[in-house]
């Protein structure tokens, strides 16, 4: 329990390591995510449109 | 090898299968990485556990650079030879060379808060790094700004080319100037100066941040072509009715009435 405890108080510069940690963390996921998102809406987008023009030839 | 690689159906073969490799390798080398920089690497003699943050900070620093780099070296191609997927290839990593730059900068200011007694100096180096990320910004601006993406390419790699001078400004600030920021212990002439301890966590980390990049920059580029494919598909639908409605006026497809 103490192992865990003194690990998260990062001598004393908790506040400083687990935010810069954070920060890189959800700034890379997050853009990671948004890549994602975007990648699969345009995939989707582009099947739809193929298929209707399929569709009128 | 870049010739191969320029027919974009190629590419999106090729990339499907290397962008699931590499997520998965940018997956595990981050997760040892990050194992490596927050357990097993002992803390600094002066600066105590703080140096942790060093393991997100300078392999982002490099990255900003680095990403900036290719941005550049990928203009100048679509500038000079029309490669078709370079200018998508500058395009693509722009956002992510941004994201690098801003953690970079975060995690410095959260490390110079304790060490520096400041979150922010106007000093050469942090200047520079902060002129780099608006650079980034102008230029994901500047290439969005065009409803027609060659012309919105093409303006963007001439301000690439021009920010260029920005990346020796930065490497050697801490040389040129008195500044605040250390001097170069890693990439210097002479080898790193830098403890083994330390030196294995950074470079595993900036391994996974390039896996990672490439990641993203595959993953970006392949849904810039999506995009750009639905878009012509969109003006071909646009076109199409009213050809069509001239083709039916000309011959109609009720012939009832004589």
């Amino acid at each position: 329990m103490g192992g865990i405890g003194a690990f998260l108080a990062m001598g004393g510069y908790a506040g400083f390591v687990w935010p810069a940690y954070g920060v890189a963390f959800v700034v890379l996921a997050g853009l990671a995510a948004h890549s994602a998102w975007r990648y699969r809406q345009s995939a989707v987008t582009l099947d739809r449109l193929q298929q209707a023009h399929g569709a009128k030839r | 090898m870049i010739n191969w690689l320029a027919n974009p159906a190629r590419f999106m073969r090729l990339s499907g299968w290397a962008l699931r490799w590499c997520a998965w390798a940018a997956v595990a080398v981050l997760a040892v990485g990050l194992y490596l920089s927050l357990v097993a690497a002992p803390p600094d003699y002066q600066q105590g556990e703080s140096v942790r943050i060093m393991f997100i900070h300078v392999p982002a620093a490099w990255m900003a650079l680095s990403v900036y780099l290719f941005i550049a070296v990928a203009s100048a191609v679509a500038l000079v030879w029309r490669h078709p997927l370079a200018e998508i290839a500058a395009r693509a990593a722009a956002p992510i060379g941004a994201a690098f730059t801003f953690v970079c900068l975060a995690t410095g200011s959260l490390w110079g808060r304790p060490m520096w007694g400041a979150w922010w100096v106007w000093d050469a180096r942090l200047t520079s790094v902060l002129i780099l990320l608006f650079l980034y910004l102008g230029y994901i601006a500047l290439v969005n700004a065009f409803d027609d993406p060659s012309r919105g390419g093409r303006a963007g790699s001439v301000l690439a080319l021009v920010g260029v001078v920005n990346l020796p400004i930065i490497k050697f600030s801490v040389d040129w100037w008195n500044t605040l920021h250390q001097p170069a212990s890693v990439m210097r002439v002479g080898g790193p100066r830098i403890d083994i301890s330390l030196l294995v966590p950074l470079l595993v980390m900036a391994a996974g941040f390039s896996l990672l990049f490439l990641t993203l920059l595959m993953l970006r580029m392949r849904t810039i072509l999506n995009e750009r494919k639905a878009m012509a598909l969109r003006l071909n639908a646009g076109t199409a009715p009213a050809a069509r409605s001239v083709r039916e006026r000309a011959a109609p497809v009720h012939p009832a009435v004589p």
